[in-house]
């Protein structure tokens, strides 16, 4: 029973009516690790193999996030970089934008600023939210963007999932789960919208969790490439203020004697 | 040594250099009980030459054309060497201009720094306060996100609210039928030359008549009362060195917080940069919710807290008076003080609560501004806004009414 509700997506039909980014939707946690390269390496990777045909990343450059991965330019141009293309491009693609609007009923939005705009947690769950819909154009639906209009392109790792009855946790009105005051177990209740595994995909729950943590990490190092280079420039200069406020702060003792 | 100091003698000969140093710097006497309230004047300087300087190297790689002006941003943030480092320099001093000018505007409240002979100087500073608006209104839409074009779509219609003319005025500010690439193009000029020159001018404009009038203090004594055999005032100090070695370490400690800002949180978790401003402006997707940056969040609130039509017009012509009235009440001040004495701490208990109060609506009104109207927000909104200006409008018979605590002779 426990493992159900582990591999239990937790979705309310209230949830749902919120607007794709609304306030409202429980979203799951990822913290993204800039330090971590292969996670981000295979973040670009699967990018680019399950992504990048529809989502541009308009305002980055291959070159850049080759540079700042550690991926040697000559191996990134054999593997990674699409052909007819340069490493010193930005990463856009051919398709036409009125043509992504007419296949899916929107462009498919450029990729670039996403973390930013949403935050890493909703793009984390929305990547593992897909459930089927038959009345949906691609057959699937999504509980963190409904009606959206992309199709599940990570099916086939994750597996086929669907909305059904079942025990799972009974949630608060902030969205936090309710606990037995006695036992400090979790409450669970029957609910109706409550999404869970239909059918197994390539991978096993842990490995896909792994896969949507990796492209959300690589998403949220592209949104601003500049982050840790900040951050290692943020501590000397922080670091050079204290220095200099030390001795102004003498100096000032120094001449302020005098009036005393 | 010798050489330098014929230099300096030729130079003077032609160009007062060393006269005006004594009289700004050197010999410009301020009173020796000066307290960390005064440092937020100087830096509100030292923002504003960061915003020019910064602003300069923006400008080199910003392209202002609705078709490349969000794309430019991102060339900054990513393609230009550290270019991320003056954007986020820019964009986190914006807001710190505000957070230092409303303390330096609260000192003047506390201690009374608008009144006679001070007049101007509160006069000079508040038409920098209204310039500065403009220039962070018309800044902010330069990044062509969807807050830029949004925020500034909600403010331009406010013009629309005038009778008869609003529209044809809206119009005219926008120089087109909405808000576009003409719109974008004007505010950019107006943001790069005619404002910071405006700007500068009564910054330079402020000084003088400080300078020429002479600092207040936290108790509001005049020490030009009592001078030396020399005429210098006898609890004044020479600004320089001793000032400005005070303010050395203030700007540490304030550099200290800004660049803490700038390096490590420069979203300051949406407020100074707003999430929506992520992803380019779109002309036919209005955002779920707009606000304005929080800067502006309190004027914002008290305009929509007018809820009601009045002779024939609607409610929110008089919500954009009630906005405007805000911000005007504040150039009268100098004659709504009625006390006899300046600083807070000789004034009577009335004009103590009355201050409390009116800090209190002035942040809750700025919390309101920040979060969406409902029916319950809108009546807090509508209390924080009879108190905001009931603070100025009683201020006549408050100050006069109460009975004050006799001002010291010296320092």
């Amino acid at each position: 029973m426990k493992k159900i509700f582990a591999t239990v997506a937790l979705v309310f039909a209230s949830a749902m009516t919120f607007a794709a980014g609304g306030a409202g939707v429980h979203l799951e946690h990822m913290a993204p690790d800039l330090h971590d390269k292969a996670s981000l390496q295979r973040g670009l990777q699967l990018y680019t193999n399950y992504c990048a045909g529809c989502h541009e990343m308009g305002y980055a450059r291959y070159e850049r996030a080759a540079n700042d991965l550690g991926i040697p330019a000559d191996l990134f141009e054999e593997n990674l970089l699409p052909s007819g293309k340069k490493i010193g491009d930005l990463m856009s693609n051919a398709m036409d934008a009125g043509d992504g609007k007419n296949w899916f009923g929107a462009t498919p939005p450029d990729l670039t600023l996403e973390a930013r705009l949403r935050g890493h947690d909703w793009v984390y769950t929305y990547l593992k939210s897909f459930y089927e819909d038959e009345t949906r154009p691609w057959g699937v639906n999504n509980t963190v963007f409904p009606s959206v209009g992309m199709p599940n392109v990570l099916e086939h790792l994750q597996g086929v999932r669907h909305m059904t009855c079942a025990q799972a946790p009974a949630l608060d009105e902030h969205g936090k789960p309710k606990f037995d005051t006695l036992t400090g177990d979790v409450l669970t209740e029957e609910q109706c919208n409550v999404v869970v595994q239909k059918t197994e995909g390539q991978l096993s729950e842990e490995e896909f969790d792994q896969v949507a943590y990796d492209i959300t990490n690589f998403l949220v190092y592209v949104a601003e490439p500049s982050r840790l280079q900040a951050e290692s420039l943020g501590i000397k200069v922080l670091l050079f203020i204290v220095l200099f406020g030390i001795f102004a702060y003498l100096l000032n003792k120094e001449y302020w004697r005098e009036l005393h | 040594m010798a050489a330098m100091k014929d230099l300096m003698a030729w130079v003077d000969a032609r160009l007062p250099v060393t006269q005006a140093f004594e009289k700004h710097m050197s010999k410009y006497y301020a009173p020796k009980n000066l307290n960390v309230l005064y440092l937020f004047g100087v830096l509100s300087l030292l923002v504003l030459v960061n915003q020019l300087l910064t602003g300069v190297w923006l400008t080199m790689s910003y392209n202002p054309s609705a078709e490349g002006a969000f794309a430019s941003v991102e060339y900054i943030m990513r393609d230009v060497e550290y270019g991320w480092l003056i954007r986020y320099m820019h964009s986190t001093g914006a807001s710190a201009f505000f957070v230092v000018v409303y303390l330096h505007m609260f000192r003047g409240l506390l201690y009374g720094s608008y009144q006679k002979p001070r007049e101007l100087v509160w006069l000079f500073g508040m038409a920098i306060y209204l310039a500065l608006m403009a220039e962070a209104f018309m800044g902010y839409l330069l990044p062509w996100g969807q807050m830029s074009y949004w925020g500034a779509q909600v403010i331009i219609s406010l013009f629309s609210a005038i009778p008869m003319i609003g529209p044809d005025l809206a119009q005219w500010v926008r120089g087109d039928y909405l808000i576009s690439g003409i719109t974008l193009n004007r505010f950019f000029s107006l943001h790069v030359i005619a404002l910071p020159l405006v700007l500068v001018a009564l910054v330079v404009l402020h000084l003088l008549a400080l300078h020429h009038v002479g600092s207040n203090n936290p108790k509001g004594v005049d020490i030009k009362k009592h001078k030396d055999e020399n005429g210098i005032p006898l609890d004044g100090i020479p600004f320089h060195p001793y000032y400005t070695v005070h303010d050395i370490v203030g700007v540490a400690v304030f550099l200290f917080v800004f660049c803490g800002v700038v390096f490590f949180f420069p979203e300051m978790g949406g407020y100074f940069l707003e999430k929506p401003n992520f992803e380019a402006a779109n002309p036919l997707k209005t955002p779920e919710h707009i606000a304005p940056v929080w800067y502006f969040t309190p004027f914002y609130a008290i305009l929509r807290a007018v809820t009601y039509p009045l002779f024939g017009l609607d409610a929110k012509f008089w919500g954009v008076v009630a906005m405007g009235g805000a911000i005007a009440i504040l150039f009268v001040l100098p004659w709504l003080d009625r006390s006899p004495v300046k600083a807070m701490r000789y004034k009577g208990w009335m004009s103590k609560v009355a201050l409390v109060l009116f800090c209190i609506s002035f942040v809750v009104l700025g919390v309101l501004g920040v979060l969406p109207s409902t029916e319950g927000r809108t009546t807090v909104a509508q209390l924080a806004s009879v108190v905001y200006f009931a603070y100025f409008i009683l201020m006549p018979f408050y100050t006069k009414w109460e009975s004050t605590k006799p001002v010291p002779e010296r320092v």
